[in-house]
């Protein structure tokens, strides 16, 4: 079901990377795009309608949330199919208020009610698939779709493990326990009855609806602090981690001692830095230890680094690489990382080529030299991580925030197929009504988590209830 | 050696095979229906039943597309319900007890008087084919081989047949017929690939050793509402035979608990995959061990038999077993078995072998129908035997395949599950495999279907007249009943009282007081002095599209897009190697379903939104 009509509606999202600083642009394209826009944009005098001016101009104005207060300042340029990018009807809303802003407008536009939020790689598709793009660039744009999903796929299931994804597969088992009842006794009347639990049903649904909610409101809040760079900072106890994030974050936050194995808990810092959303998350040292507070510890820093879209290694340069240094090399295969060669204000008895002769995965990795205690290298730190960033190495902190956006529309659609069960069942009408929405909810809780439905409701419905004849 | 020349052959004459034969004869081609037993001609070996829940809209189907199961049904019924009739319409369904003998030989008749068919007790052990592997005819154990234009096999449950109970197993078909032992090896070295399933029945009785008073009589609805649409109502309204209802106990399962070593499924002497939906008695009481009693129907198998069938309680339990456990349900202590329950493993097919006409990918002019495909359940055979035969005529006539899409019809979604999913037990039709189910009701299976029917050729120009008579009568019906203001006025207020509804504050339409829950389009007359004397069905689609057109609309949303892109056709010699950034998972089920619509392709087991977009901009690159 989810990949219906995916050409003939109307889509949104950002068109350029989310960054605190600068320009960014919404762009809204589909047959609905002009009319979506004047739902949000107010020119300067009130009267301008978009659907209303020449294609190809640009027009000054604010965009405002659904209780008309403004959210941004922006400039819209307006495009006529077929002469944009998608060679559709196209809307670019050029804002100025960096990441939050950002997703504000976009969330307007968006709750018009009309307008969804754009796969990965949709425009360009949708570019290729109206033939605005060479032939010869199909290629390129199946892959970039490919790896544009598989990489949403990957961050909404890992972004779900934990609690919500508990939340989420017990509410869906309920519901789904629901729907093969009525379902078993609309297909087996003689053997069961569902008319007599449509109080229980109904207590259910009012129970998922405010479980959503709260969900969707957790979202709300939570999720700028989720969205970024994920980094880890990785390296063995007292090589100077904590100092480093202290460095990154610019205030002295996590406990710096001389005493190995003083951070135990994992700490995150949202930082940012010439554009860019890092989310660090300093760990403990990693090393085998017997301390069984401390194995949690590094069990934990092992999970984070290998959920990382960047790690950050630091080596501490004035003692000899060990195996815990080893150990540490085994968690960068296939990341993005810098590794950094810290103490280089003490005797150093580490140099890169010792780092490029431990492990061959370092290789292609950026070594720098390092001083966290003096501050020394932490520019040339910052540009490594820059021209990484520019360079589309790590250009994915916006599809972190799509994920977030699409979970929360998968929640907010939930709750509206449920809110329709409630409805039906006020209004007097039969249980077959009701599945038909709450089969529309379990979906919808099931694209957050990845998972599709399948056979899930006969293979419910044969093993909850005895069919008979 | 004889040799024999027909346009079309049949192999099998169960309710697949007289569908595709009668409609393959009805389309002016010369039509061979093959059958191991004449006598065995639309057998119903199961349960007596025609229809039930989303059967019985099979059943309207097949009449809307011109079949003849439902005119067979109404005029050798014993006992007739509308299911469901307190839910909404789209699951009101028409069940019907049968006169086994009766339809069985009324099919029959109706062979027998259709031109173009001749019927032949014969088994078929082969096909025959040219270097390409298309189909040229079919061998027959007696040496002759009949050429034809295409075949259609509805081998049901005969080929390579095995029943069982207890440690007794026969080489038999259903009912003690004989199976069909060569055609199975013929198909494999024709690289067909074939499954084994499994179904079972239960006992057949001695009514006069039953003791009804221990059971609750249960009777059909009055007045009885027929299955095809041109049956004329008056007709079906004839003295109905009851049902009884009885019920397992503790000591039932006792006896099964204790003797489950030595039941052929426990045993693994039974290797075929059963169905979920219809367990047997030793099944139901291993899976839901905590219910201490099951519904058993006991119900009558024809007018001129006293044999009555014991539903709920089939088995494959040795025979000292089956006796005991059936005397301890209340009504059947001395009760005597005429026919003893069984289990049946059978050959079939995976039906992902079919094209979207349900003609083999690997042998074009091929065509399989029924329980041979992997599915259960009279109705769902006779729709599919329909379906076959129309397209195996179709092909042979240069005419346009006949499509049911899943938005279309119950045949649709049957038809689309069957070639698209990978089934691992017998395939069952149910409500919730259709998504739109508020549009694929029952009553209005002709307004759907009709016009299918009627432009392959198995409608009549009168019967189509009368449609759109109908048809017509509905449209300006609504429409008026839309427009009309209702004041309020003391006369409505008393008839709004009168029916327990609350009285208009200000003036409404018609349309709006029908969708009360508590009023109807026919309860709501009195107020409606205007109102045209129109037919009942036409009054009940008025009622049903008003009152729930909100629900119906959003189906009729979603079916618009639904269509977008079954309406985006994959080209049948694509090669999926070729096109880059499949996953290779989703090429290889791609590859084996041949999807013929990207909407078929999205609804393949494993092929995710991703693997649809790469196709969509790889066809489009393809031009």
């Amino acid at each position: 079901m989810s990949i219906q009509n995916k050409n003939e509606d109307t889509i949104a999202a950002c068109a350029t990377a989310m960054s605190p600083s600068g320009i960014g642009i919404i762009r809204i394209s589909g047959p609905d795009a002009l009319r979506a826009a004047d739902r949000v944009y107010r020119s300067s005098k009130g009267k301008t309608k978009l659907e209303s001016v020449p294609s190809h101009t640009i027009h000054y104005g604010t965009i405002v949330g659904q209780d008309e207060g403004v959210i941004d300042e922006v400039l819209v340029s307006v495009m006529r199919a077929p002469k944009t990018y998608t060679a559709e009807d196209t809307v670019e809303i050029n804002c100025h208020g960096g990441v939050l802003v950002m997703r504000r407008v976009l969330d307007a536009v968006l709750s018009c009610g009309f307008v969804r939020l754009a796969e990965p790689g949709e425009f360009t598709k949708r570019a290729y698939l109206n033939g605005r793009i060479d032939l010869s660039r199909a290629e390129a744009v199946m892959d970039l779709i490919e790896a544009k999903n598989d990489y949403a796929l990957k961050n909404s299931v890992s972004q779900v493990r934990g609690s919500l994804y508990e939340k989420i597969t017990a509410m869906r088992a309920q519901i789904l326990y629901q729907i093969a009842h009525i379902e078993a006794s609309l297909d087996d009347p003689e053997h069961l009855d569902f008319a007599s639990h449509i109080g229980e049903l109904e207590t259910d649904v009012s129970g998922w609806r405010k479980e959503i909610r709260h969900l969707v409101d957790t979202f709300q809040e939570g999720r700028l602090a989720s969205e970024g760079i994920r980094t880890v900072i990785l390296g063995k106890p007292n090589a100077g981690k904590s100092s480093l994030l202290n460095l990154l974050v610019g205030e002295e936050r996590a406990i710096v001692t001389d005493i190995a194995g003083t951070t135990r808990d994992v700490l995150t810092e949202t930082i940012q830095m010439h554009g860019m959303t890092l989310l660090v998350t300093d760990t403990a040292g990693i090393r085998d230890t017997e301390d069984q507070v401390e194995q949690i510890g590094v069990q934990r820093a092992r999970n984070s680094a290998q959920q990382a879209d960047l790690l950050l290694w630091i080596v501490d340069a004035s003692v000899p690489l060990d195996e815990n240094d080893r150990q540490i090399c085994q968690l960068l295969e296939g990341k993005n990382a810098v590794i950094l060669l810290n103490k280089s204000d003490l005797e150093t008895v580490v140099e890169e080529s010792d780092i490029r002769s431990l492990t061959r995965k370092a290789d292609g990795v950026p070594v720098l030299s390092f001083s966290a205690a003096e501050g020394t290298g932490f520019e040339e730190l910052e540009h490594t991580l820059t021209e990484m960033f520019f360079h589309g190495k790590l250009s994915w902190n916006d599809e972190v925030i799509i994920t977030n956006m699409r979970h929360c529309s998968l929640l907010e659609r939930a709750e509206g197929s449920l809110e329709r069960v409630e409805d039906s069942i006020r209004g007097g009408m039969s249980e077959d009504f009701f599945s038909i929405d709450l089969m529309d909810a379990y979906d919808a809780l099931g694209e957050i988590i990845g998972q599709e439905t399948g056979d899930d409701l006969a293979d419910e419905i044969f093993s909850r209830f005895c069919m008979g004849k | 050696m004889i040799e024999e020349q027909v346009d079309v052959v049949i192999v099998g004459a169960g309710h697949a095979g007289c569908e595709a034969a009668l409609a393959c004869a009805r389309l002016g081609l010369e039509t061979v229906v093959f059958t191991m037993s004449v006598e065995a001609i639309a057998m119903m070996p199961c349960n007596p039943h025609i229809g039930g829940s989303s059967k019985g809209h099979l059943v309207r189907e097949i009449d809307a597309l011109g079949g003849e199961m439902a005119r067979c049904i109404d005029r050798t019924f014993l006992q007739s319900k509308m299911l469901n009739r307190s839910k909404g319409p789209a699951v009101h369904s028409l069940r019907a007890q049968a006169d086994k003998a009766a339809y069985s030989s009324a099919m029959r008749r109706t062979l027998e008087k259709q031109p173009h068919l001749q019927i032949r007790q014969q088994e078929v052990c082969g096909i025959l084919t040219d270097e390409n592997n298309h189909l040229t005819g079919v061998r027959t154990v007696s040496g002759t081989i009949w050429h034809c234009k295409a075949a259609v096999l509805c081998t049901g449950t005969y080929l390579n047949a095995r029943c069982i109970y207890g440690d007794v197993s026969t080489k038999t078909g259903p009912n003690g017929t004989q199976a069909a032992l060569y055609l199975t090896q013929s198909l494999k070295e024709h690289g067909v690939e074939m499954n084994r399933f499994k179904t079972g029945t239960p006992a057949r009785m001695d009514g006069s050793t039953i003791d009804y008073s221990k059971m609750t009589r249960q009777e059909g609805d009055v007045p009885v509402v027929p299955f095809s649409f041109e049956t004329d109502p008056a007709s079906v309204q004839i003295e109905q035979v009851p049902v009884y209802l009885t019920h397992t106990n503790e000591e039932t399962h006792r006896i099964l608990r204790e003797n489950l070593d030595r039941s052929p499924l426990y045993s693994g002497q039974i290797q075929g995959t059963g169905p979920r939906y219809c367990p047997s008695i030793e099944d139901k009481v291993v899976r839901f061990a905590d219910k201490t009693s099951h519904q058993v129907f006991v119900e009558p198998q024809g007018r001129e038999t006293n044999e009555m069938y014991i539903d709920g309680m089939s088995s494959s339990m040795p025979e000292d077993v089956q006796v005991r456990m059936y005397r301890t349900v209340p009504g059947l202590e001395h009760a005597r078995i005429v026919r003893m329950a069984y289990a049946i493993e059978y050959d079939c097919i995976n039906a992902m072998q079919l094209n979207a006409a349900f003609e083999f990918k690997k042998i074009p002019g091929l065509y399989a129908a029924g329980q041979f495909n992997g599915s259960s359940g009279y109705e769902e055979a006779a729709a599919q035997g329909l379906f076959a035969g129309i397209n195996a005529a179709m092909k042979i006539l240069g005419k346009e395949p006949l499509f049911i899409d899943r938005s279309e019809g119950y045949i649709g979604v049957l038809t689309d599950d069957l070639i698209t999913k990978e089934n691992h037990e017998p395939y069952r039709m149910m409500t919730s495999r259709a998504e739109y189910r508020l549009l694929l009701r029952q009553d209005n299976a002709e307004l759907r279907l009709l016009e299918k029917g009627y432009r392959v050729g198995l409608v009549s120009e009168e019967r189509w007249q009368r449609f759109l008579v109908k048809k017509d009568q509905i449209k300006k019906e609504t429409e008026r009943v839309k427009a009309l203001r209702i004041g309020a006025g003391a006369q409505t207020q008393a008839c709004l009282e009168a029916l327990g509804s609350t009285p208009l504050s200000t003036s409404a339409t018609m349309a709006e007081l029908i969708r009360r829950p508590e009023l109807s389009y026919q309860a709501l007359s009195p107020i409606d002095p205007d109102r045209p004397d129109l037919p009942f069905d036409v009054q009940e689609e008025v009622n049903i599209e008003i009152k729930y057109e909100g629900y119906i609309l959003r189906q009729e949303r979603q079916v618009s897009q639904f269509r977008k892109m079954e309406e985006k056709k994959i080209p049948e010699d694509l090669d999926y190697d070729k096109v880059p950034s499949l996953r290779n998972e989703a090429r290889q089920k791609l590859m084996q379903v041949r999807p013929s619509s990207i909407g078929q392709a999205s609804r393949v087991m494993g092929v995710n939104p991703a693997d649809i977009s790469v196709l969509l901009v790889y066809l489009k690159g393809r031009g």
